[in-house]
């Protein structure tokens, strides 16, 4: 009995060191054909920036408007507040969102997903002993590893440059862990966010409008357009139902830890949902995988 | 025992009818109407380990959706299957580690990347051990003469090289059981040639059991003993080519080469006449009057040569597509 269930351990140990090596092959694989691209990317990195360059200049004119109306004194800059944001806290807000998007949007994943199912690409799945959302999944990981390492330089440089906007200096201890923790969360959760639409192309074959619907609500509820406390909190309490989303923690979250707007038992809280949030997209688009497999092999081919 | 049987295997697809104009466009967003397209109707077959089959028929007969049934990638509607003891549709891992689906129009490997790294993946994935791996990998390259291109990129391959690649792909974890969906498709006669000779003492080496679809003619000839015509779904001859033949073609062509020159119109009461360019006339005749009417000629003119041959194989085949179409239409 004992010896038996040994065995089952043994041959069990087998098949997950022959899946980490398929895995592990499959990683580098990606890592290589990214960096036949390497050019594409470097241009790539630099432009990430262009729109926070137009965000800055944007709020030091609103910046600017409102220290002009309130105090008699405006030659120093803008000095006032905006939500609690001051004109520094505010560019240090967008720049984090940079580092926050640079882990949590997945170019390209949707409309890879629904192409497959639509070009039949999707039977290799089906045919090979190979699981296709492990395959993106070690796919994405290369890429976005390949592309920290390309785009570190220039992401340092700006930093460097823009030092002087956080005010506070940089976080210490448990907030940057937390911080670390909430970007590797935000991958995983717009990975597995960005498949759950892509596999809807079961079902639709064409997911091109809700892609946009997708993106749209990410532009404005993730807080990658504007920190989400300028958001009204009534007279209808959109704020609220906002927080209650869960794209907040693709942009607006590690931001917010790393800047201090999200603090103590309301940081851990935060974390704590996210984590819920990233293992009910992973149930989800499981059984949209199981279900959409089951229809596409009843109806098509 | 068959190494795959099929039973009654019946699968039809629905499609989406829709009508010309634009109103019938708007009425589609509410209503729409489906037509069921039956691909395979109550299909049986038996197949032994070992056999080389070619799977013909016309355009939407039928060939793909068969091996897309029994290569787990869809669902019948009804009747069952079992390829090595495994129903195809439940998709287990043993079972997908033992058989493998080429089709000439699909691309599986890596773009971007040489042919080798996508051995490399294949491996893992079926988890062949190294020393196997490479066996496999350097007596297949040799076989196909690729073994120079192995470091390019897929993309600046071309086509004949991709196909020879994509082969070593699905080969090297020595499937048992190998469906080719026109393996051959796009290529030109010395690329098709090359797979043929390799796809023949590839089969007859590892003595697997191969199942094609092509369009092509000479695939078949060079390489399948027994033939499975589809059309409409349905099984409409199942034997050997020569046994085609015979079924769907009753005449010869018989070629003869005079020795003195003759008057054209001399032959002009032959039946399908099919070429007369003197010295040389060429003609059909059924095959019980072969000897009748060659015993004729014989004694009214000097003949230096004659040749009696079955008619090309092509046609042949297109007489039986029509005939299994009259008989679908009728039936």
């Amino acid at each position: 009995m004992r010896f038996l269930r040994l065995k089952r351990l043994g041959k069990w140990v087998r098949a997950v060191i022959s899946d980490a090596r398929t895995w592990w092959t499959f990683f580098k694989i990606s890592i290589n054909e990214r960096l036949v691209y390497r050019g594409d990317f470097m241009i790539g990195t630099l432009m990430r920036f262009l729109p926070t360059l137009t965000q800055i200049f944007l709020w030091w004119a609103i910046y600017d408007v409102i220290s002009t109306a309130g105090s008699a004194d405006s030659s120093g800059g803008p000095d006032g507040q905006i939500a609690g944001y001051r004109y520094g806290d505010m560019v240090a807000y967008y720049l984090m969102v940079t580092i926050s998007r640079a882990f949590s949007s997945m170019p390209g994943l949707t409309s890879g997903i629904a192409n497959q199912i639509r070009s039949g690409e999707v039977k290799k799945f089906l045919i090979q002993p190979v699981d296709m959302q492990g395959c993106l999944l070690m796919q994405r990981i290369a890429h976005k590893l390949v592309y920290y390492l390309i785009a570190a330089l220039p992401f340092a440089f700006v930093f460097y440059l823009c030092g002087a906007f956080f005010i506070d200096g940089w976080p210490v201890a448990d907030k940057l862990l937390v911080f670390f923790m909430s970007l590797v969360l935000s991958f995983a959760l717009g990975f597995y966010l960005e498949c759950t639409i892509g596999l809807i192309g079961f079902w639709f074959l064409e997911v091109t409008s809700l892609t946009f619907i997708y993106m749209l609500m990410n532009f404005l509820l993730s807080g990658h357009m504007f920190p989400l406390e300028l958001l009204p909190e009534g007279p209808v309490n959109i704020r609220a139902v906002v927080e209650f989303l869960p794209f907040k923690y693709l942009a607006y979250f590690p931001a917010a830890v790393f800047l201090g707007k999200v603090e103590g038992a309301a940081m851990y809280q935060g974390l704590v949902v996210e984590l819920i949030w990233v293992v009910f997209f992973i149930v989800v688009s499981r059984v949209l995988w199981f279900r959409g497999v089951k229809r596409y092999s009843g109806f098509g081919g | 025992m068959p190494i795959i049987e099929i039973k009654n295997l019946t699968k039809s697809y629905r499609v989406y009818q829709k009508q010309e104009g634009l109103m019938a466009s708007v009425k589609g967003l509410f209503k729409r109407e489906y037509k069921a397209v039956h691909a395979v109707k109550d299909i049986s077959l038996e197949v032994e380990e070992g056999e080389f089959v070619a799977f013909l028929g016309p355009n939407g007969a039928g060939k793909t959706t068969t091996l897309k049934l029994l290569s787990g990638v869809i669902n019948p509607d009804k009747g069952t299957c079992s390829v090595m003891g495994y129903t195809p549709w439940e998709r287990k891992n043993q079972y997908r580690r033992r058989f493998s689906l080429v089709m000439g129009q699909k691309n599986q490997l890596w773009w971007d990347l040489p042919a080798l790294e996508s051995f490399r993946l294949n491996q893992h994935i079926y988890g062949v051990p190294k020393a196997d791996f490479d066996a496999t990998r350097d007596q297949l390259c040799d076989m196909l003469d690729v073994t120079r291109l192995l470091n390019q990129p897929v993309r600046e391959l071309s086509l004949g090289e991709r196909m020879k690649m994509e082969l070593i792909a699905a080969l090297l974890h020595k499937p048992d059981v190998l469906f080719l969906d026109e393996p051959t498709i796009g290529l030109d006669v010395i690329a098709q040639h090359k797979i043929q000779e390799f796809l023949k003492a590839y089969q007859q080496e590892q003595n697997n059991t191969v199942l094609l679809t092509s369009h092509y003619m000479k695939d078949i000839e060079a390489l399948c003993k027994r033939v499975v015509i589809i059309a409409n779904g349905e099984i409409y001859h199942d034997g050997s080519l020569t046994q085609i033949v015979d079924k769907f073609s009753g005449d010869k062509v018989v070629t003869l080469h005079l020795a003195d020159s003759v008057d054209r119109d001399a032959f002009k009461d032959l039946p399908n006449l099919i070429d007369v360019t003197p010295p040389k006339i060429k003609f059909r005749v059924q095959r019980e009057k072969v000897g009748a009417v060659l015993s004729g000629i014989l004694n009214s003119y000097a003949v230096d040569d004659i040749v009696v041959e079955d008619p090309p194989l092509e046609e042949v085949i297109s007489n039986a597509f029509s005939a299994a179409e009259a008989a679908g239409k009728v039936g």
